[in-house]
Order: C-alpha cells, then sequence, then structure tokens
C-alpha cells in the first residue's frame, strides 16, 4: 500500500469528475441562464430539445463528486457541507425546479411557470456552485476536523464575485453549445451574444484571479514563489479565449464550444494549483481528509474497470443525439 | 421556545427520504413493465403492445424526473445535517454510494436519453436494450442503497476505533444480516407498487370503455403479477420479522405492542401503546397468535420493549401502528389479488364493475404501505442511527443550529410542495388523456409536432375529452 499513493490517485479521480460535472451540466445550466433572453419561444424549444436527453447523465457527475469524496475524503464531504448549509440547500432547490421543469414544460400549455422554473433554478444553481468554489478558495473555520463556523460564514463579497462569474461562465458554455446544435435564427442569436457573455466572462475572472493573491499569501506565495512553470495556465487560458474570439467572428460551428471548455479545464487547473495539497483549506491537506487505505482501494478498483465503461456509454448517448436540433425534432 | 436541531433535522430527513421514496418503487417496478412491454412488441410487433409502452412512459419521465431530483437531494442530505454520522460511516457508506452512482445512476441516466427520445435515432432492437438497461439499473440502484441502509440496522463486518468505523469484512458488512430480507422485500414492494398502478389505471379505464383490448391485457397481466406477489410478499416480510426478532427484538416489541418479555403473547388488532405509563390501553387482541408466528410455538417468549432503557426505546406507538397499517395493506393486497383470480375463473373480470372500481381505488395502497413499512424500519431503530454502535445525537451536525435547520426544513416541504402538485396535476392529465390518441405506433413518427410530448395535440391544460369507445 505504500508503494502508490491512493491519496493522490484520488485526488485526481475527484478532480476530474468535478470538471466533467462544470463542462456537462455547465453547458445545460448554461441554457437554463440563457432562457429569458431567447428570441422567441421557439428558440427555447430547440435548447430546451437540445439538452433533454443528456441533462440527467450531467447531473449525475455532481453526485459522483459528492459520493466520491465521501468514500474517498470524507473529511470534505463532513465539513463542507455544514459550512456551505444554506447555500447548498439554494443549488439543491435550484436543481430541483429546473429538473422537473424538463418534463413538465413539454406537457404544459401555460409554459410560462416552466420557463422561470427554468431559468431560476439554473440561474441560482450556478451561482452557489460558483460562491461554494469562491469558499473553498476562502477557506473553513475548522477545529479539530468539524466546522465550527456560523452559517452565513461562506457569504462574502468575494464569493458573490465568483458566483457571478461562473453564472457567466456557464452562460458561456451555454451559448457556445447552441452555436453547435442549432441554425437559422436561434444560432444567430447565439453568435450575436458569445462575445458579450466573452468580454463578462474575462473581467470577473481577471478580477477573481488579481483578488485572491492579494487577499491569500498562500496563494500568494504559490503564484509569484518559485513554480514559474505553472504560468503556462493562465496563459493557455488567454489563448483558448482568443480562439474562441476568432472561431465566432469566422462564424465556426463546434470550435467556440471546444475553445470555451479548454478556457474552463485550464482556469480551473489553475485554481487547484493555487491551493494544492489543500483540500479542507486552510488547514488539512487531502492527506488529512483522506478515508481508510482499504476504503480507497476497495473503491478505486471498481472505478478503474467501470468509469471507462461510463465513458463510452455516455459518448454514444452523445452520439445518438448528434447533428442539429429542430424544435419539432421528436421529444419522446 | 428552543429550536431542537436534532428533532428537526429527524424530520427533515424523514421527510426528503419519505418523499424520495415513493418514486423510486414506482419507477422500479414500472422500468420493469416497460422494458417487458418493448420486448414483446419487439416479438410480436403487435401494435397494442406498442401503444401500451408509449403511454406508460410518459409517467415514468415524469415520475422518474422526480426520482431523480429528490435522490440528488438526499445524497448531500447525511453531509448536511448528519456530518458526524457520514464522517464516522463514511469507510463503509461511501464506497457504497459511490459504486451505487458508477454502477446504477449512470447507467439508468444514458439509456434513459435514448429510451425517451432515441425511438427514431436508434434501431428498434437497440431502443429494447435501452429499457432493458433501465431496469436493469434501477435494481442495482437499490441493491446498493439497502446494503447500506440494511448495515445501518444489523451493523458487520466493521469495528469502531477512536470514532470511526473501520471495515474488517466487505462481504459481511455489504451482505449483512438484514439485507438479503430487505432486498427481497422491497423488490417485491417495488413490483407491487408498479403492479396495482398499472391494474388500477387499466381498470379506471376499462371502466369508462375505453382502449378495452388493451387495457384488458394490462389488467390481466398485472393481476397474474399479483396473484404471486402478494403473497409473496407475507412470507418474505414474516421472514424479514423473524430476522429482526434475533437483531433488533426492541423493534419487533415496539411492533407488537409488548411490554413484558414473555410467553404466549397475543397479536393486538388494537392497542393504544404508551411510554409514559409503559403500557398499552383498549386492547384487543388474538390470544398466543404473536407467540406463534414470532417463535412458532404458542407458548413462545417474546422479548419485551422494557427489557431496555425508556431512554433506548423508539417511539413505540408510531411503529405499532404503521407496522398495522402495512401489514393490512398487505392483506387487502392479497384479498384483491385473490377476487381477480375468482373473477377470471367466473370469466367476469373485465365488467364486475365493483371490483374494477375497488381496483382503481387501491393505486394509492401500495405508497401508503412502504412509507409505512420505513416508518416501521427506521423509527424502530431509534435512537440508534448505527444499531448498538451509534445515536442519532451523535450523528448529527455540531455547527447545526435549529434555526437553520428549521429554514431548509421549511424551504424543502414548500419545493416539494409545490413540485409534487405539479407532478401529480401532470400525470392525471395524461392518464386522462389516455393512449387513444398516441396512434403514432413505432414506424410512422418521423416528424411530431412542437409539443409531441404532450402527446400529440392534447391540450394538458385543458379538460380532457373522453372519446366514446376504445
Ligand atoms: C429501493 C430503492 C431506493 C432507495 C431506498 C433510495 N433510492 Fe435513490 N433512487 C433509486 C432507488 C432508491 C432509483 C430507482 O435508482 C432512482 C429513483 C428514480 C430514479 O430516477 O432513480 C433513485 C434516484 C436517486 C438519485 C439520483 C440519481 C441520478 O442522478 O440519476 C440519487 C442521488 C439517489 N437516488 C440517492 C439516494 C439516497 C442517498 C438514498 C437514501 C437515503 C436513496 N437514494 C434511497
Ligand atoms: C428510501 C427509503 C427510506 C425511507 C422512507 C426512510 C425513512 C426514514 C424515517 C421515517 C426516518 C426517521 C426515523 C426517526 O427519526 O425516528 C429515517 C431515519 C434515518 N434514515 Fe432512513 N429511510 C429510507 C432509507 C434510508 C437509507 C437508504 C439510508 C442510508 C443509506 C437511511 C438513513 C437514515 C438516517 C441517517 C436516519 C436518521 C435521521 C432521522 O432520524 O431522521 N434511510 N429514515
Ligand atoms: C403482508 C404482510 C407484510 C409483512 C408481514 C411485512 C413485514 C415487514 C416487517 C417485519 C418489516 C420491518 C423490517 C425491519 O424490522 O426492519 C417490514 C418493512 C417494510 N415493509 Fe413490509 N410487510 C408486509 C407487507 C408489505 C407490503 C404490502 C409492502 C409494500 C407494498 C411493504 C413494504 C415494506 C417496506 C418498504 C419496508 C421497509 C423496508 C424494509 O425494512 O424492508 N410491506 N415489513
Amino acid at each position: 500500500m505504500e508503494l502508490i499513493d491512493l491519496s493522490l490517485i484520488w485526488a485526481v479521480i475527484i478532480g476530474f469528475a468535478i470538471i466533467m460535472y462544470v463542462l456537462m451540466d455547465g453547458f445545460d445550466l448554461g441554457v437554463g441562464i440563457l432562457f429569458p433572453f431567447a428570441p422567441d419561444e421557439q428558440s427555447r424549444d430547440i435548447m430546451m430539445n437540445s439538452v433533454a436527453p443528456v441533462w440527467d447523465g450531467n447531473e449525475t457527475w455532481l453526485v459522483l463528486g459528492g459520493a466520491g469524496l465521501l468514500g474517498a475524503f470524507p473529511l470534505v464531504y463532513s465539513t463542507f457541507l455544514p459550512a456551505l448549509y444554506i447555500g447548498v440547500f439554494l443549488m439543491l432547490a435550484g436543481l430541483i425546479f429546473r429538473g422537473v421543469a424538463f418534463e413538465f414544460r413539454f406537457k404544459a400549455n401555460r409554459k410560462r411557470p416552466w420557463n422561470w422554473a427554468f431559468a431560476g433554478g439554473s440561474t441560482v444553481a450556478a451561482f452557489a456552485q460558483g460562491a461554494v468554489g469562491g469558499a473553498y478558495v476562502q477557506g473553513f473555520n475548522t477545529v479539530d476536523k468539524v466546522y465550527v463556523g456560523g452559517a452565513f460564514d461562506w457569504l462574502t463579497p468575494f464569493t458573490v464575485m465568483t458566483g457571478l462569474g461562473l453564472l457567466a461562465g456557464y452562460a458561456l458554455l451555454g451559448t457556445t453549445w447552441l452555436i453547435m446544435k442549432s441554425e437559422g435564427h436561434t444560432q444567430d442569436w447565439a453568435y450575436r451574444i458569445t462575445p458579450r457573455l466573452l468580454f463578462a466572462v474575462l473581467i470577473v475572472f481577471g478580477l477573481i484571479s488579481v483578488w485572491t493573491p492579494l487577499v491569500d499569501d498562500f496563494v500568494r506565495e504559490r503564484w509569484f514563489g518559485n513554480l514559474g512553470i505553472i504560468w503556462v495556465l493562465p496563459a493557455l487560458a488567454l489563448l483558448s479565449t482568443y480562439i474562441l474570439w476568432r472561431a465566432v467572428r469566422k462564424r465556426q460551428e463546434g470550435m467556440p464550444f471546444v475553445a470555451t471548455m479548454a478556457m474552463f479545464i485550464f482556469t480551473y487547473l489553475g485554481l487547484l494549483v493555487s491551493k494544492w495539497p489543500y483540500m479542507v483549506p486552510p488547514n488539512y491537506t487531502i492527506w488529512d481528509a483522506a478515508s481508510a487505505p482499504g476504503s480507497q482501494l476497495f473503491l478505486l478498483i471498481g472505478m478503474l474497470f467501470i468509469i471507462p465503461i461510463v465513458l463510452a456509454y455516455t459518448a454514444w448517448t452523445y452520439w445518438v443525439f448528434r447533428g442539429k436540433v429542430r424544435a419539432d425534432a421528436g421529444y419522446h | 421556545m428552543e429550536l431542537d436541531p436534532l428533532l428537526l433535522s429527524r424530520i427533515q430527513f424523514a421527510f426528503v427520504v419519505s418523499f424520495h421514496a415513493i418514486f423510486p418503487v414506482f419507477s422500479i417496478g414500472l422500468a420493469s413493465y416497460i422494458a417487458l412491454l418493448e420486448g414483446l412488441f419487439y416479438k410480436t410487433g403487435n401494435p397494442l403492445w406498442s401503444r401500451l409502452s408509449h403511454f406508460w412512459i410518459k409517467i415514468f419521465a415524469v415520475v422518474f424526473g422526480m426520482g431523480v431530483v429528490s435522490g440528488i437531494v438526499m445524497s448531500f442530505q447525511f453531509g448536511t445535517n448528519w456530518s458526524n454520522f457520514s464522517y464516522a460511516t463514511a469507510n463503509f457508506i461511501g464506497p457504497l454510494l459511490s459504486y451505487e452512482v458508477i454502477t446504477a445512476f449512470f447507467l439508468e441516466a444514458a439509456f434513459l436519453g435514448v429510451l425517451l427520445f432515441g425511438r427514431n435515432k436508434v434501431p428498434p432492437g437497440t431502443h429494447l436494450f435501452a429499457a432493458g438497461m433501465v431496469a436493469l439499473g434501477t435494481f442495482i440502484s437499490s441493491f446498493w442503497i439497502l446494503a447500506t441502509n440494511s448495515w445501518m440496522h444489523t451493523p458487520a463486518g466493521v469495528e469502531l476505533q477512536d470514532g470511526i468505523f473501520q471495515i474488517t469484512s466487505w462481504t459481511e458488512a455489504i451482505f449483512n444480516p438484514s439485507f438479503p430480507y430487505r432486498f427481497m422485500h422491497m423488490g417485491l414492494a417495488s413490483f407491487l407498487t408498479g403492479g396495482f398502478v398499472v391494474a388500477g389505471v387499466s381498470a379506471w379505464y376499462l371502466l369508462r370503455g375505453r382502449d378495452v383490448e388493451a387495457n384488458r391485457k394490462a389488467l390481466s397481466m398485472c393481476l397474474w403479477l399479483l396473484l404471486i406477489i402478494a403473497p409473496a410478499q407475507a412470507v418474505i416480510g414474516d421472514y424479514h420479522g423473524l430476522n429482526t426478532l434475533e437483531h433488533q427484538p426492541t423493534k419487533v416489541a415496539a411492533m407488537e405492542g409488548n411490554w413484558e418479555t414473555q410467553n404466549g403473547v397475543p397479536l393486538l388488532l388494537f392497542a393504544i401503546p404508551s411510554k409514559e405509563t409503559q403500557s398499552n390501553s383498549f386492547e384487543i387482541g388474538i390470544p398466543k397468535l404473536a407467540s406463534f408466528i414470532l417463535t412458532h410455538d404458542m407458548n413462545g417468549e417474546v422479548p419485551g420493549l422494557k427489557e431496555v432503557p425508556v431512554a433506548e426505546q423508539p417511539p413505540v406507538a408510531l411503529v405499532f401502528w404503521s407496522f398495522r397499517l402495512m401489514v393490512g395493506i398487505g392483506v387487502l393486497m392479497i384479498l384483491f389479488a385473490f377476487a381477480g383470480a375468482w373473477l377470471r375463473w367466473r370469466g367476469q373480470l373485465y365488467d364486475h364493475r365493483f371490483f374494477l372500481r375497488g381496483m382503481s381505488w387501491m393505486i394509492g395502497a401500495p405508497f401508503v404501505a412502504v412509507i409505512a413499512g420505513w416508518f416501521v424500519t427506521e423509527t424502530g431503530r431509534a435512537p440508534w442511527l448505527v444499531q448498538g454502535m451509534m445515536s442519532h445525537s451523535e450523528g448529527l451536525t455540531p455547527s447545526l443550529t435549529g434555526a437553520m435547520a428549521l429554514f431548509t426544513l421549511i424551504g424543502y416541504i414548500t419545493v416539494y410542495a409545490v413540485v409534487f402538485t405539479a407532478g401529480i396535476y401532470y400525470i392525471t392529465r395524461i392518464v386522462k388523456a389516455g393512449m387513444e390518441h398516441d396512434e403514432s405506433g413505432d414506424t410512422d413518427e418521423v416528424e411530431r409536432p412542437s409539443r409531441p410530448m404532450s402527446a400529440a395535440h392534447i391540450p394538458f391544460d385543458k379538460p380532457a375529452t373522453p372519446p366514446t369507445s376504445g
């Protein structure tokens, strides 16, 4: 057991599950965030049809993130959730409303309420997730591995900023997804608003990047210490931004989405680098947060076999539903 | 009044998990039924099966959606309100829930997309395969979650070290003593739920003379199934109880309302148990029957509640009455299944209005029985969270205040009330609209109107017009 660092492997797996979630549920939450701004009801039908067959699978990555943390790093699970109690509730309430909106909207004649449930739920959930990310950067007030802070410690100007940042980021994933999946006036609309959203994302991400090292000594030390190589990450993120911008100008269809995903991945890696190896900052590292090696191993064995299969059939379902979506393309 | 975070968290957990449980039991049963219908259609090409399948898939989509969103809430409940419990039991519960996600939830979610939306995008065989995978996923899911839950009742394969559960044997922990019984009991409960709902809806249609051929088939199939599984459930339930007697005698004492350890205990049909007086009032019972059921001896000894201190007794009246509710409904189900068989033999099955009406009233019964059963099991374990090893109060989140717990409790109740009302509303609309309109069969569905899910042309927000004949 000493030969392989199970906690390290698990940190990678959990990191993978979280970014999978962010990318995949990101675009379908983004579609929800954009819902009220869609040009017309027909576009809304297209938007919803484009994510209806896959959103459930996308959200399952969130469940895997949660259950995986409980299995591999229970300390994260047992401190984050109490600390983020109210935020988690808001996120779940948001996810409930948007989840049922898929089913209910298609069966309703009066679609308005479900349009709002879908948009409102997506927006609240996205904001709450951004705030959770910010709270992680901020750190938690713990004593003896137990959270001892108050109910609203997580809600600060900084986390509001990260919440808004993720909101804009998800919306960007949403528009670029729509560029890929739609045509006609819906696609025109998506092309139009993408640069504006990109601009908003750049501003918020920029602010966060400046802000974090200022308030957090550890992060400053990490970035301005002697680890020059990590500057590759923000450089790549900026490069992706440029590619995205150019692709939209050239009205390419698939590239904007790919570039947005790349932007997310590099930003995310940058975030992880800032805090590594702390999992419950400021006190506990991935090794402090780990479950028993036997449990990590028991789960790892199954993971290594099953996750590739999951990825394979998930890819297959995306393949089944490939191509442009139309408002009248068979639902059920 | 001081708000007690422990009490509020218990109410909250009981509320959200009971709400969640309503949907799985139905989707597990229905998923298998849909897979069966798809299989029959694939084999025979008879459009009748396809029509039934189309219809139930619509309802399934709504039920499944509500199951998913309420399930996502569940996977965070352990951490938000029971963080000490999560931390202590993570070595066991964490891997099991993760296995559930990767073996079941992904499977269900991915193939659900194909089942619901892929009919024209994949070959019929693949579509059938997707239906089978969704059904399989629901079973794998109940395997893991019931293993976890059973372990909390009959913990095995672990030892407590410094307040943390460490695994000594994975097989013993997963296949813990109450797991086989709970898994079978719950599996049958799911099929009973699916069976009674489908049979009830079919009966309702038959009463109105709608789509007679298809609904006769559906009713007949369900009644054959119920004839076997309704009695089987009682037998399994009996074994389940015997196993509980061995491992959680106090729970059984509460189910029987038996205070003293004694011989020749009567089976109480009615009583008002009171923890204050440590006795029952208004007892009506059948002499010696409880002893006979539990020990297979008229004078066998049955343990009483007083074996443990008052503080370790569960809420007796709740366990006692929930148990009677569940068993009562179980008996009623057996009666209905037998009545169906008898009417079939007499050749009156499809015309006996009284019976058909009864079947349609039974639609709600399995849900009540399931919730009642869970209340027996779970409140009967109180004050333990992990039987004999960890109590409710030890498992609570330390930083949780009464105000926070109250806020989210009210929040969940509000959100679920809205969602549930809307869900029931749309399901009722689908049922009222019926399957007659869905003539699309399987072949001519290339293009559908913009809201095809609102089943072709039926405005769900307006009163449905019942057609004159099937
Ligand atoms: C016997 C069955 C059973 C029981 C006791 C439970 N569940 Fe459940 N659950 C299912 C059977 C199921 C299912 C059949 O697999 C569901 C129901 C409807 C559905 O969509 O899948 C589901 C959905 C579901 C989901 C959403 C899955 C997705 O994203 O697709 C989660 C996260 C949970 N459940 C978690 C839980 C937790 C934490 C429970 C314990 C308190 C629990 N369930 C009790
Ligand atoms: C889905 C079906 C289930 C139902 C309907 C159900 C019902 C209940 C009820 C009514 C209580 C309240 C007991 C009391 O406070 O006296 C409870 C407690 C509890 N159950 Fe379950 N349960 C289910 C499944 C599970 C599973 C699968 C787990 C674990 C994996 C679980 C874990 C717990 C915990 C941690 C508590 C303590 C919190 C509390 O007392 O409210 N339950 N459950
Ligand atoms: C007809 C006779 C029945 C008997 C004798 C019986 C017996 C039992 C017993 C003894 C328990 C408690 C297990 C424990 O100690 O933890 C239980 C739980 C339960 N029962 Fe029943 N039952 C019957 C019918 C039903 C029916 C008809 C349903 C639903 C359709 C049902 C659903 C449940 C559920 C969901 C639970 C909780 C989960 C579990 O522990 O298995 N039961 N039953």
